[in-house]
């Protein structure tokens, strides 16, 4: 009743003493206790989960009580499976589990903020001016903006109201669209997956403003080029239940209990059942503990392994003994029996591209596309162009298929190898492995080896020439001989030839019995399962330079295995994987091409690289990545220079686009009585018009207004950290090098230079989030955004097949809004604000081409740079595309909440295929009512999150079955073959918003993805393609070991080869530079995924942190540490000449020695001292990293070399750095309350034994 | 000072305060039992506080201890004792003086970090600083009389504080006359003092009625509180 009346207990207090009067029993009241236990209490249950990049997509209970959230559980309701496969719970992590902390804590954005001196400036502005003049007079006045952009990252945030706010961003971006062009608003948000509305709101608004989205798993690097170069596809792999089906699991690079958490499970399960496995990971991370066999290579030499084991697996199942199944495989459905033409060099032969129908005098009786069909030697000997290769895509209807098929419709039994013709002819391969660095191992091997190869000659077009096939080409390239003698080939394991397990065990320090053992297990495991052998793959090997070596090698042990595309089977990419499984339907919505098409999207690795001025510091050479076999050819020119003759041959997408602004150019067409395509073209030619990319520092160019949301750019990807802070943003940064111009190295040939590098490109970085996190902190404005918890959304993962919702669970907190309705808000006001200068516009749109449109046949055989020949640009051939755009800038809210009529209009589809989605529209018509009057009126309205969600699910195949065998249809036209019946039994089936509140579904087979949901198997990559026999959207329709395009032969990797980790030159310049008095260590500076956090979500918690060390660690072997006088926990420094990075040391015999780990993305605003070195804080893990370009990455409208929004295009390796590691001295916590604190020196101590 | 000012503050005034210390007490005791706390900013940081706050509540304990025995024992157990008033004066002075200088260094370490820590003033509310000045206005004060009663050894103000004391304490409001004439300071220390009283219960001192004096005394080491039965009347299995 009363806490003081209970105590008044002195005459009934009854204690009873017990153990001797050591313990006593009372009767105090307890009342206190239910303090806690209410802690528990709630009054509903909300489905709900966490819209992070893991991207683990696992159902959550969110417990609610009085409107507050207390606490989250698993959610155990999955669909079941089948009775012969583990069900998918449970899933979810520690991690997880801890995100509630987030809504209430002292971390949560709970107002908008602005930079106090900016809005100081707008309010002065405001009171005599209109809000555009007002954004015009604080950025025109070099004093005023640099007061605000100089102060970046360094606090002094205030309070505003969404309406200001607001105001100041539309007139930002009003101001920027009319004085530079649209496309200077650019907007950084990745993985539409994790939370798919929420994305589609910030890139709906950008898309409409003709501003740019840019792309990030490339940016990330997790998404190598090599998957689209072999298979036309990125990131499509098995789900996580289909490890349940593999006989032999491969772990490489991969953590699996550690960053799969959620799926680890299956992974124990069927250890249980009876799989093999093999771990390769250079240190004993947490997956070791699985394997049957652990190989741990020196770190960045897995390629090098890979090859080995290809060269036992050739060996042994391809030459000694042919398995069929293997053979069968290979012939249908790879490149292995396609021919390459052989071009002379000096006595022997180089090997050029594929051999085309084009190139016989008959075309083989190919009149449509005969420069894209691919040519093989049928089984009688005569030449024959396949169906399926990607000329039959296009243009003809019915014969894109992978049946073992002529035209006519005669069979094919193609042949692998001319082995049995006799003749042979020394061919040249390149060798890189001869010169390594940073004490890699190089071995003495000539850098060209001239193998033999059985060829044939053929009489072409342009005479007899010389032609092998890829499976001959291939076994030559892994150093196998065939009895044909001569160089480079080795008979037995233990010759010291490239790539025998002899030879990879001096280069990656694993033994060869075990590369042996490990390559006849996994072959042979497949042999007896028919593809059951499976590789999972992990961040650890793919952030090198050279990663698309390791994966193609890697990749080739499960082509020549049989494995993909067969359940239980194939290339278990679990990096960079995402799986937007409603796509199709929710790309209208994201990029507003229901409105105006095309929309504006930019690689985001070229973008940052240009604009942050990491270019200005390149210190690899194109000279130290040419091949020595490389064509005849002008290979000058640094590695900007690459990436800008990418973007002017319409290769790669360009941002911003033209030093003009695009909103002036269909006006000055019109008068110069052109087409804007030809205008366009004329004027780049006569330099009337220039490429943006010519010249990144002219103010002119540089990306004005960004918008930041769902993601921590700056204290997470952004590689090359203390760039972004220089030269984007212009703030106080801890860049250490010196830029080319400094120290007198070579510029690049076609960019412009400028002694005096920009600081400070951007008039305005906007950041949306729940949490003040790194990006936040540098940032001009931050808004405060729903948690998880908080909106309704759409997630999906490819680790199962299930679609989720996010729901709010309660209001979101304090000030904050959902995304949706944040970026709704900017649009109303924009379209208040910009009338001052901007009306409906005629916006002039270029557009590289296109990977799944008829523009990947853009550029058949030869590379030509009209710049530099000299010849006019053509759009669409040899540069970008060029479309006309109107924009309705007063309407673009209106157009915002509405679905626009190009859908009805023009349909909807992906990936090559289109249908028509009328119906769909009538029907969110009715769902979410019509528009009554403005510039959208009749429209199917679009007000609210649900109601666009609602749209997305109702659009896609995946989630409406009348859509799904629409689009089976469509494809079905294309390869002449019946599909339908994948998606028939759910022809009635729509999933709605509810539907998935109540329970995850599971979606319905969809021609946009490989694999197909049913009853009877698990998805698979690939499976369509093997069991449906749909080509792969490669240029030979199969999946293609050998990669012809010119510039991959210029660079060497026609064939997968060994490349040594490059040499980026970070620290001899620094070493001893810097000294504090402590010694000094050079190591290689790796940044695995996260233990106790998702990324850089969750290492602020509070949790999190207690589970870990409180703040950001580096992992270092006890060797090196015990040579430079670390011990476990001390601060430490690390840095080159990107800047410098602290933390605490975890020494570990975990690690191996010649390297240090650190957890990536731990940020800078938790325990965080100030940097010896730089005096500025801390330093995160990018601190110390700059990214490095490879030229391969940026063909372009080469079929499967053709560019991809996010999935093909340059990444941002960064693995090949080294560091200099030191212990630190002074430990300044910069807050200016106390003196630094002294680390204590070390003290040897006597170990007593 | 007019008479009547003089029985308001020193008459009524008290009763005032002790009515609102005790109800107010009460009332949050019952009503917010997380707000009953000290406080403490020692995991924002030690420094200053090992010894500001052992010198301050070894003071302060000597301090009140004086005054509550020393304001509230009756003259006439000290003249049955044979304490003079003079020697009671000076061991006052002595006891007061000493433990209050140490007190006041203690204190004056205690507004230092509350003050000018920035991480301290950033947790503090404004109750936090203002008890603290109070105290420290309240302290220095205390001292002062040490200057003011050197005047008067004989003892006969300090009666005078007693009889006041008593008086208010036995439900006397008049006594208030008492002290009509003592010197300001004494007044200020005075009207400080119940003000102390009388915003206690909105501060953290309330954590001073909890003082744990009561392990002094406890038996046992382990505790194991007896979960009240819910229906006492039912028999407990094995009664």
């Amino acid at each position: 009743m009363s806490h003081f009346l209970d105590r008044l207990s002195f005459f009934k207090k009854q204690v009873e003493p017990f153990a001797n009067g050591h313990g006593i029993v009372t009767d105090e009241p307890r009342d206190w206790e239910d303090g806690y236990r209410k802690r528990w209490q709630h009054d509903k249950i909300v489905r709900s989960t966490h819209g992070v990049n893991c991207t683990g997509s696992c159902s959550w209970k969110i417990y609610v009580k009085g409107g507050i959230v207390t606490w989250e559980t698993q959610q155990t309701d999955y669909p079941r499976t089948r009775p012969d496969l583990p069900n998918h719970e449970p899933r979810g992590c520690a991690r997880g589990a801890s995100y509630s902390w987030y809504l209430y804590s002292a971390n949560r954005v709970k107002h908008p903020m602005v930079r106090g001196r900016l809005l100081k400036a707008w309010r002065a502005a405001r009171t005599t001016r209109s809000p555009v003049e007002a954004w015009a007079a604080i950025v025109e006045n070099p004093e005023t903006r640099a007061s605000y952009v100089s102060k970046r990252g360094l606090g002094g945030f205030v309070r505003a109201t969404w309406d200001e706010v607001n105001s100041i961003i539309a007139a930002a971006n009003a101001y920027t669209v009319k004085r530079y062009g649209p496309d200077r608003v650019v907007g950084f948000s990745p993985i539409p997956a994790m939370s798919m509305v929420s994305y589609a709101a910030g890139a709906r608004y950008l898309s409409l403003l003709g501003g740019v989205c840019l792309s990030f798993y490339d940016w990330y690097c997790d998404l190598p080029p090599a998957s689209p170069m072999t298979w036309g596809e990125q990131t499509d792999v098995p789900e996580s239940a289909d490890w349940y089906n593999a006989g032999y699991l491969l772990i490489w690079g991969s953590n699996v209990p550690q960053t799969r958490t959620p799926d680890a499970h299956f992974y124990t399960e069927v250890r249980y059942k009876g799989a093999r496995s093999a771990v390769i990971s250079p240190d004993y991370a947490e997956a070791t503990k699985f394997a049957d066999l652990w190989l741990h290579p020196k770190q960045g030499t897995d390629a090098a392994l890979a090859l080995a084991l290809g060269h036992v697996i050739l060996r042994e199942f391809h030459l000694n003994r042919r398995v069929a199944y293997f053979d069968d495989y290979v012939r249908q459905y790879t490149d292995l029996p396609m021919l390459v033409r052989l071009v002379r060099r000096g006595d022997g032969y180089v090997p050029d591209r594929l051999v085309r129908a084009d190139d016989f005098i008959d075309g083989l009786g190919e009149a449509n596309n005969p420069a894209w069909k691919t040519v093989a030697i049928d089984a009688d000997g005569t030449p024959v162009a396949p169906l399926g290769s990607i000329g039959f895509r296009w243009g003809e209807d019915g014969a894109w298929t992978l049946e073992p098929k002529r035209r006519d419709g005669s069979d094919t039994a193609l042949r692998i190898s001319l082995i049995e013709d006799g003749a042979t002819a020394p061919v040249a391969f390149p060798y890189f492995g001869g010169a390594a660095t940073n004490g890699f191992v190089a071995t003495a091997h000539p850098d060209v080896v001239t193998r033999n190869v059985p060829i044939r000659r053929l009489a072409l077009k342009d005479g007899e020439t010389a032609v092998a096939t890829v499976f001959d080409l291939l076994c030559a390239n892994y150093g196998l001989d065939r009895g044909l003698g001569g160089d480079g080939v080795a008979t037995d394991y233990d010759q010291d030839q490239p790539y025998t397990p002899a030879w990879a065990e001096r280069v990656t320090g694993v033994p060869r019995d075990q590369i042996i053992h490990l390559a006849r297990e996994f072959a042979g495991n497949a042999e007896a399962t028919r593809g059951r052998s499976m590789v999972i793959l992990g961040a650890g090997v793919n952030h090198w330079y050279h990663m698309d070596m390791t994966y193609r090698g890697i990749i080739n042990l499960l082509v020549l295995c049989g494995c993909i595309g067969q359940s239980g089977g194939g290339w278990s990419h679990y990096v960079g994987q995402e799986k937007l499984r409603p796509q199709t339907g929710w790309l209208p919505i994201a990029f507003g091409l229901d409105w105006s098409r095309p929309p504006r999207q930019m690689n985001g690795t070229s973008f940052f690289y240009a604009h942050t001025d990491q270019w200005r510091y390149e210190t690899l050479k194109i000279s130290e990545i040419l091949s020595p076999t490389a064509p005849e050819g002008d290979w000058s020119g640094s590695m900007i220079d690459y990436n800008v003759r990418a973007e002017r041959m319409g290769w790669l997408p360009s941002a911003p686009q033209l030093q003009q602004n695009p909103l002036g150019i269909a006006a000055a067409a019109q008068q110069a009585g052109q087409t804007p395509q030809d205008y366009v073209a004329q004027a780049l030619s006569s330099g009337q018009l220039s490429l943006s990319c010519d010249d990144p520092d002219d103010p002119a160019n540089w990306p004005r207004n960004m918008f930041v949301w769902r993601s921590n750019l700056l204290g997470s990807s952004g590689k090359g950290h203390e760039y972004f802070l220089k030269h984007l943003l212009g703030t106080t940064n801890g860049v250490l090098g010196k830029d080319l111009g400094v120290e007198g190295r070579e510029r690049p040939q076609d960019v412009a230079w400028h002694d005096q590098a920009p600081e400070g490109k951007l008039d305005l970085l906007v950041t949306l989030d729940f949490r003040m996190s790194t990006t936040c902190v540098y940032s001009d404005i931050v808004l405060p955004t729903a948690t998880w918890y908080e909106k309704n959304d759409l997630n999906t993962s490819d680790m199962h097949p299930f679609i989720h919702p996010l729901s709010a669970a309660v209001d979101p907190a304090w000030e904050s809004r959902t995304d949706w309705d944040i970026y709704k808000g900017i649009a109303a006001a924009f379209s208040a604000i910009c009338p001052e200068v901007l009306g409906r516009e005629t916006d002039v749109v270029l557009t590289p081409m296109q990977h799944d449109t008829q523009g990947e046949l853009a550029q058949p055989y030869e590379v030509s740079d009209w710049r530099r020949t000299g010849a006019p640009p053509v759009p669409g051939r040899t540069m970008a595309t060029v479309t006309v755009v109107e924009r309705d800038y007063p309407g673009l809210y209106s157009r915002f909440t509405a679905i626009g009529p190009l859908l009805r209009k023009l349909g909807n589809g992906g990936k090559g295929i289109s249908w028509d989605t009328g119906h769909e529209v009538e029907f969110l018509a009715a769902l979410n009512g019509t528009v009554r009057a403005g510039a959208a009126a009749g429209q199917p309205r679009l007000d609210t999150d649900i109601d666009a969600i609602e749209a997305i699910l109702s659009l896609a195949p995946e989630t409406n079955g009348e859509v799904a065998v629409k689009a089976w249809q469509a494809l079905g036209k294309i390869t002449g073959r019946d599909h339908t019946h994948l998606a028939r039994s759910k022809e009635d089936e729509k999933i709605r918003f509810r539907d998935l509140v109540a329970q995850p579904r599971k979606i319905i087979s969809s021609p946009t993805w490989s694999g197909i949901e049913s009853e009877k198997v698990c998805y698979n990559a690939g499976y369509t393609n093997v069991h449906e026999l749909i080509p792969w959207r490669t240029l030979t329709g199969r999946q293609q070991l050998y990669q012809d395009h010119l510039w991959m032969r210029a660079f060497g990797e026609a064939l997968v080869t060994w490349r040594p980790p490059i040499d980026t030159k970070g620290t001899a310049a620094h070493q001893g530079r810097h000294g504090n008095g402590n010694p000094e260590i050079v190591l290689n500076f790796v940044t695995p995924h996260q233990k106790w956090g998702i990324h850089s979500t969750y290492t602020d918690n509070l949790l999190m942190l207690t589970l870990s060390r409180g703040g950001p660690c580096l992992w270092i072997s006890e060797t090196d540490a015990s040579q430079v006088g670390i011990v476990d926990n001390d601060w430490i420094e690390a840095y080159n000449s990107n800047g410098a990075l602290i933390a605490r040391a975890v020494v570990s015999q975990r690690v191996n020695p010649g390297m240090v780990m650190m957890y990536h993305a731990q940020e800078k605003i938790v325990n965080m001292p100030g940097s010896e070195i730089t005096g500025q804080r801390g330093g995160i893990h990018n601190s110390v990293t700059r990214v490095v370009l490879k030229p391969t990455h940026m063909i372009g409208g080469y079929a499967q070399q053709s560019y991809g929004f996010n999935y093909y295009g340059t990444v941002g390796s960064n693995r090949d750095e080294f560091v200099i590691i030191r212990r630190m001295n002074r430990i300044d916590w910069l807050d200016g309350t106390e003196p630094a604190f002294q680390q204590p020196a070390f003290q040897q101590k006597e170990v007593v034994r | 000072m007019s008479p009547y000012l003089n029985d308001v503050l020193y008459g009524w005034y008290p009763y005032f305060c002790l009515t609102v210390f005790l109800l107010g007490s009460l009332l949050r005791f019952d009503a917010s039992q997380y707000t009953w706390r000290t406080g403490s900013s020692q995991l924002l940081r030690r420094r200053q506080l090992v010894w500001g706050s052992n010198l301050f509540h070894v003071g302060i304990l000597v301090i009140f201890g004086g005054h509550l025995v020393g304001l509230l024992t009756p003259v006439a157990v000290f003249e049955f004792l044979g304490i003079s008033h003079t020697f009671k004066q000076v061991l006052a002075m002595a006891v007061g003086g000493i433990a209050g200088i140490g007190c006041f260094a203690g204190i004056t370490l205690l507004v230092h970090r509350r003050l000018f820590d920035a991480r301290i003033r950033n947790n503090s509310s404004w109750g936090d600083i203002i008890i603290l000045l109070m105290l420290y206005g309240q302290l220095s004060l205390g001292l002062l009389t040490i200057i003011v009663s050197a005047h008067h050894l004989d003892g006969g103000e300090m009666v005078k504080f007693m009889g006041w004391a008593q008086g208010i304490v036995t439900l006397h409001p008049g006594v208030s006359a008492l002290i009509q004439d003592v010197s300001p300071i004494f007044k200020l220390h005075l009207f400080l003092g119940m003000t102390i009283f009388l915003v206690f219960p909105f501060t953290r001192l309330v954590h001073v009625w909890s003082a744990p004096v009561w392990y002094l005394g406890r038996t046992g080491f382990q505790v194991v509180r007896r979960r009240p039965l819910l229906h006492p009347a039912l028999p407990v299995k094995g009664d």
